[in-house]
């Protein structure tokens, strides 16, 4: 797709209300996905990230409102045609007992399979990019069940990367990676997002890495929108206290020049003064 | 900041990939498979040699060729009675069942994610026992219309199952489940009260199943009813293992929940349609997909709890005759005794859920 002709949004939710049961979770939310960029979605628990994560993909009915795929109500486009274009991993995926890595991530080319045409080599080599990209091509023939936390979580991303989709959708991609591995993630999605032009909306806890690798940073509090904008506009001292309730000075991140939140926490206050004595 | 960070673990995106990564993707994809085969050619030939025990052995052994020129409509006196009329139509009548069930359970326990949650533990059988009695000793229904007012019978169940349990295949529907089943082994028991000839063998057959008697015209609707209803499972069946990945994944890849809702009424009605022919016959799907599973890495096989199922009915109606000297035990009896144990086993080990993430 060319830049000059490209829309500046593929993926948009305009006067989203979405919820369960009778209890609205997020509440009249406009939000564009920035195309081919890196969107991060922040915020405290329960404040709506992975409810809102899932209306976008359509998993979850609007109670108002629309999410808009290329113009049209995701909602009633055809739900395999939407797969091939827009990918999800959610945050607490399951695998079934005994599922063995190549097998799981396999899976993520479904969508690519008409009612009669299934596995060829073009799927064989999908899937064999995925599990090189994730640093799990070793574990291939592992049973999923019997793989560490982080490994689980890599292969997971895997199969999201085989369903080989113009837009992915991930939620907290990082738990239960290690620092090195988050970090290594995290490049993967940018590189993802530089070579391919994938356009990327993630939900992640850490606000250094979010401010380090979002494009489009968009901070919820209560199921509405805070603050949006580059991570120099929302990762503000401000924000952060609005949105985190947390006492906190923003730095300069001496490695990516973005903004870094130092948390001011309780405990360090009172021990501020080194002479006072302990009951 | 995209591209520099690459380290020398991971690749960047769009270099070429080697050759042999998308070998390893071949052959580690080849190892469930050749075991898939395995399991199911085993359990093939199992089924045959338990069908082949059920029809030439026993009390009135019948040889191969004997039974080949009955078969082809050779008249041996006495011979050709049993085998067309007893022992030929159980063993037909005991393999379509095992196979009925076998699939429903598969389809329960995959999509629920819950070895218990199957139709059986959860009063469905016993639900299409129910309003088949019912309809047969109260109404004096026959046939077709027996099998209609089973399959009402057992989809109420569900219903009312679900409705009450909530969508997810927990303990709670277990509970529930376990419930609604002791309500309808009541109600089959308070007809039988009613009726003027109280026969403890049709007692039996609608409490616990039994394969003895049955005549050629219902085992051939069973046939013809299993004839549509497998094709359609295999159908849609095969975005069961995108189903069993859960709601949200599946549905990322385009597979919407209200697939396995489909997936799960058809267990509900191939199970009425069995038991309809057969009664309740306990068990067979609690242990047939359990036991597929097992022999398949854990892995679900709809395939292989089809013929697991087969292998159960036809084996343990074949002891249940000649196990016992003089005693014929409903193959239900037989079902019941073999799955009691296994219950209290899983329920003792329990983990009913499985592990999540
Ligand atoms: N399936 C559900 N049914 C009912 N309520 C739900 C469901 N899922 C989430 N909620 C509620 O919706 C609210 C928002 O949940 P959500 O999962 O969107 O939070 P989140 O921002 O992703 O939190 P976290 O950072 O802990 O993942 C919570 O109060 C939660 O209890
Ligand atoms: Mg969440």
């Amino acid at each position: 797709m060319t830049s000059a002709t490209a829309p500046a949004t593929r993926l948009s939710a305009s006067r989203l209300t979405l919820g369960y049961a009778d209890r609205p979770i997020v509440t009249d939310l406009d939000l564009q996905v920035p195309n081919g960029k890196v969107t991060v979605i922040v915020g405290a628990n329960a404040c709506g990230k992975s409810t809102l994560l899932r209306g976008l993909a359509r998993l979850l009915k609007p109670q108002s409102g629309a999410v808009l795929l290329d113009g049209e109500v995701i909602h009633r486009q055809p739900t395999k045609h939407v797969a091939r274009i827009l990918g999800l991993l959610p945050q607490n995926p399951i695998a079934p007992e005994g599922v063995t890595v190549v097998d799981l991530v396999g899976r993520g080319r479904h969508p690519h399979h008409g009612a009669f045409q299934r596995w060829t080599s073009v799927d064989d080599e999908a899937v064999a990019e995925a599990l090189e990209l994730t640093d799990t091509l070793g574990l291939a023939d592992r049973v999923v069940d019997e793989l560490s936390g982080g490994q689980r979580q890599r292969v997971w991303i895997a199969m999201a990367l085989a369903q080989g989709t113009d837009l992915l959708l991930l939620d907290e991609p990082t738990t239960y990676l290690d620092v090195a591995h988050q970090v290594e993630m995290l490049d993967l999605l940018a590189d993802l997002n530089a070579r391919r032009g994938t356009t990327i909306v993630m939900v992640l806890h850490d606000l250094n890495l979010s401010a380090r690798y979002a494009d489009h940073l968009v901070a919820l509090r209560d199921g509405a929108v805070v603050a949006e904008g580059t991570p120099r506009q929302v990762v503000t001292e401000d924000v952060v206290r609005t949105v985190f309730g947390l006492d906190n000075r923003v730095i300069d991140d001496p490695v990516s020049h973005t903004p870094l939140v130092v948390p001011v926490s309780r405990h360090l206050r009172q021990a501020q003064p080194p002479t006072q004595e302990l009951p | 900041m995209t591209a520099l960070l690459t380290s020398a673990r991971t690749r960047p995106v769009g270099a070429p990939a080697p050759v042999d990564a998308a070998d390893v993707v071949r052959r580690a994809r080849r190892a469930p498979r050749r075991r898939h085969r395995l399991v199911v050619g085993g359990l093939g030939a199992a089924l045959f040699v338990a069908f082949a025990a059920r029809v030439l052995l026993g009390d009135y052994t019948v040889t191969i060729p004997d039974f080949f020129r009955i078969l082809t409509g050779t008249d041996i006196p006495g011979a050709s009675y049993i085998v067309l009329e007893s022992k030929l139509p159980r063993a037909v009548l005991a393999l379509l069942t095992g196979v009925a069930f076998g699939v429903a359970g598969g389809l329960f326990q995959t999509t629920l994610r819950n070895p218990l949650a199957s139709p059986d533990i959860i009063g469905v059988n016993l639900g299409a026992s129910a309003v088949a009695v019912v309809a047969i000793a109260l109404w004096g229904w026959q046939g077709l219309s027996v099998s209609i007012a089973a399959i009402i019978g057992a989809i109420t169940v569900a219903l009312v199952v679900r409705l009450v349990a909530g969508p997810h295949g927990g303990h709670r529907l277990i509970l529930v489940g376990i419930g609604a089943a002791a309500a309808m082994q009541s109600v089959i028991q308070y007809v039988f009260t009613r009726v003027d000839e109280y026969d403890a063998q049709l007692v039996l057959r609608w409490l616990t199943g039994s394969v003895n008697g049955v005549a050629w015209p219902t085992i051939r609707l069973l046939a013809l009813v299993l004839l549509v209803l497998l094709p359609l499972t295999w159908w849609l069946g095969r975005s069961l293992q995108i189903s069993e990945l859960g709601d949200d994944t599946a549905a990322g890849l385009g597979v919407p929940g209200a697939r396995s809702e489909l997936l799960l009424l058809l267990g509900v009605v191939l199970c009425a349609v069995a038991v309809a022919a057969a009664g309740p016959i306990a068990f067979v799907s609690f242990l047939a997909g359990p036991i597929a599973r097992a022999l398949n890495g854990g892995r679900t096989t709809l395939l292989g709890s089809a013929l697991a199922g087969a292998v159960i009915v036809v084996a343990a109606d074949y002891l249940g005759s000649y196990l016992i000297p003089d005693t014929n035990l409903p193959v239900g009896v037989v079902t019941g005794a073999i799955g009691a144990p296994f219950l209290l086993w899983l329920l003792a080990r329990g983990r009913t859920g499985r592990r999540a993430a």
